[in-house]
């Protein structure tokens, strides 16, 4: 594994406490070996960017940390992730307490069923707030935080799937801030929308991360460039093989000097 | 003679240039599967409207007599006295048709929640079939069994025989289940993947999902799947026969015997003749009104389902 003393170095430049401790992380679907060795830490308040060629195991990386993968039965963790100091695969850990905690955007926003309102309320509701005067400033304040309120503040009744696409993923965002999350994981939050949403999602990026750590998973080296303070470059060598974690570092160096040939071959577009 | 786009039939498609002609045996053949086609949705439709014409047509008379107020609101049903009032008839399908939808349908949903959200796939291929067996048990097996456990426990909780509307309500409520779970697992099953997992996601528990999400955003193929098991009681007749007591009498309890309105046409059917007859055959077309309407008020349904989403 070439990889790990590129990480270690890499985390020696870094400052800021890491939110996320990865130490020798292997991941399993059944037999079959996806993730291995994979140590790398989150800072607090920064964006961290995954990339890597579609099947890298980048998403699956990110399920790992809010436990995700916990619900595709066959699936097994080897390895250590600490969140503030807490190892979240510890015996007795609520794995529903640790998704409040760390939050998630999908690819495709899902926004549920139901008015605008009684989405962003979902969460808050579920974590026992009731009181109506309560819960409408929960719901202001998130929306307010996703650049949503003024586009909704007079359509609350309205069903959340009546907005544009644009609109259901900034729904979300609002959605999971709502419970105050410590982190917000997006797994490719914008490759289902349009351009000027993209735009508004990554303004919306830079505009959280003083009060939220934000791990981003993108196919797009251009935003993982333009959002994120570091990137971690993921590789499956072979078909088959477990996948890897090549590079970790600030994304300017990344993006201008990667230590590593693989890394140098994949942004500068020569594969994946 | 052409065909419907203009060509003529005797000089089949002549492209004129390079490309190759069909041929003419090609073209008889496609032209026939079209009509044996035709013909079987032709022969489906045509079934469903003789069936409403003859019945129709013996069942009109009833109108002059009893007449259609007497028909309809009369309290008695008695072919001794000539007397032809379909009110308990009526009210006897409404009473085990509740019942056994009270009884059935939690029961139903319930599976199917364990089906499409609990169960993992070992147990999922082994209760599955289970259910969808019991779809295929014949109504008579039904009704023996109903005689046979179901009245006895029934006599005991009500008194009597055990002839009446629980026994009818009970094994009709086992005969929807499958219905009723099958289809509401085809709408849990059918709600977008992605609410599920943003539920999770949000840190909401198993049963959290499933009550706060999943069932609200399957609601309508929920109402769809009850509606369908309510036909399916509505219309059951074999095993209501055997357990029911099939006297036609309002509702008195669930202990006393009742009867529905297709109990009464399969009991009579055999001797009536006369202006009985056409009773029947008028309760024959309020039968076929009832399940009309059912099927309406699905298709309503699901028109609703698809301008939502």
């Amino acid at each position: 594994m070439t990889s790990v003393p590129a990480v270690a170095t890499a985390h020696e430049a870094l400052t800021g406490n890491p939110r996320f401790s990865v130490r020798g992380l292997e991941f399993y679907y059944g037999d079959f070996h996806a993730l291995t060795g994979i140590t790398i830490d989150v800072r607090e308040n920064s964006v961290t960017a995954f990339i890597g060629p579609s099947g890298c195991g980048k998403s699956t990386f990110l399920r790992c940390l809010n436990r995700m993968n916990d619900l595709i039965p066959g699936t097994r963790v080897e390895g250590k992730i600490t969140l503030d100091g807490a190892d979240i695969y510890g015996p007795g850990v609520d794995p529903v307490d640790l998704r409040r905690r760390v939050g998630m955007i999908f690819q495709q926003p899902n926004p549920f069923p139901m008015s605008i309102y009684d989405n962003v309320a979902f969460g808050p509701r579920l974590h026992g707030v009731s009181k109506k005067s309560e819960l409408d400033e929960i719901v202001e304040n998130a929306l307010v935080r996703a650049n949503l309120w003024k586009e909704v503040k007079d359509i609350m009744g309205r069903g959340g799937l009546t907005l544009s696409g644009g609109q259901q993923q900034r729904l979300c965002i609002a959605r999971v801030l709502a419970v105050q999350p410590d982190v917000l994981l997006m797994d490719e939050p914008c490759s289902a929308i349009d351009p000027t949403s993209v735009q508004k999602v990554e303004d919306l990026m830079a505009e959280l991360k003083s009060s939220v750590t934000i791990i981003i998973v993108t196919h797009n080296m251009q935003q993982a460039a333009r959002v994120s303070d570091e990137t971690a470059f993921f590789l499956q060598e072979r078909q088959g093989e477990a996948a890897e974690l090549i590079e970790f570092g600030r994304t300017a160096e990344i993006f201008t000097s990667p230590r590593d040939r693989r890394t140098e071959d994949y942004i500068t577009g020569r594969f994946g | 003679m052409t065909d419907p786009h203009g060509r003529d039939e005797a000089t089949p498609v002549s492209a004129g240039s390079g490309l190759k002609m069909m041929s003419r045996a090609t073209y008889l053949k496609e032209a026939l599967l079209k009509n044996v086609f035709l013909l079987c949705a032709v022969m489906a439709v045509a079934g469903v409207a003789l069936i409403f014409l003859f019945v129709g047509y013996r069942g009109w008379p009833v109108i002059q007599n009893p007449g259609l107020g007497a028909f309809l609101f009369g309290a008695e049903w008695s072919a001794t006295y000539g007397k032809f009032g379909i009110a308990p008839l009526v009210t006897g399908t409404l009473v085990v048709t509740i019942g056994a939808l009270l009884l059935g349908a939690p029961l139903a949903i319930g599976t199917a929640v364990f089906l499409s959200e609990i169960a993992t796939p070992g147990i999922r291929r082994i209760v599955r079939p289970a259910v969808e067996m019991l779809a295929g048990v014949p109504s008579v097996v039904f009704g023996f069994f109903g005689l046979v456990i179901i009245r006895p426990i029934a006599a005991e909780m009500t008194g009597g025989m055990g002839f009446g509307a629980l026994s009818a309500s009970v094994i009709l409520a086992v005969m929807i289940v499958p219905t009723i779970a099958t289809l509401t697992e085809d709408a849990l099953r059918s709600v977008v993947p992605g609410i599920r997992e943003a539920s999770y996601a949000m840190g909401a528990t198993t049963w959290q999902t499933i009550y706060k999400v999943l069932l609200p955003a399957a609601k309508i193929g929920i109402i769809d799947a009850i509606i369908l098991g309510m036909g399916r009681a509505i219309g059951e007749t074999m095993a209501v026969v055997m357990v029911a007591g099939n006297a036609p009498q309002f509702f008195k309890g669930l202990g006393a015997p009742i009867a529905t309105v297709t109990s009464q046409i399969v009991i009579d059917m055999s001797y009536a003749s006369g202006d009985h007859r056409t009773a029947l055959f008028g309760l024959a077309i309020i039968l076929f009104m009832i399940s009309m309407g059912l099927v309406a008020l699905v298709r309503a349904l699901s028109r609703l389902n698809a301008k939502r989403s």
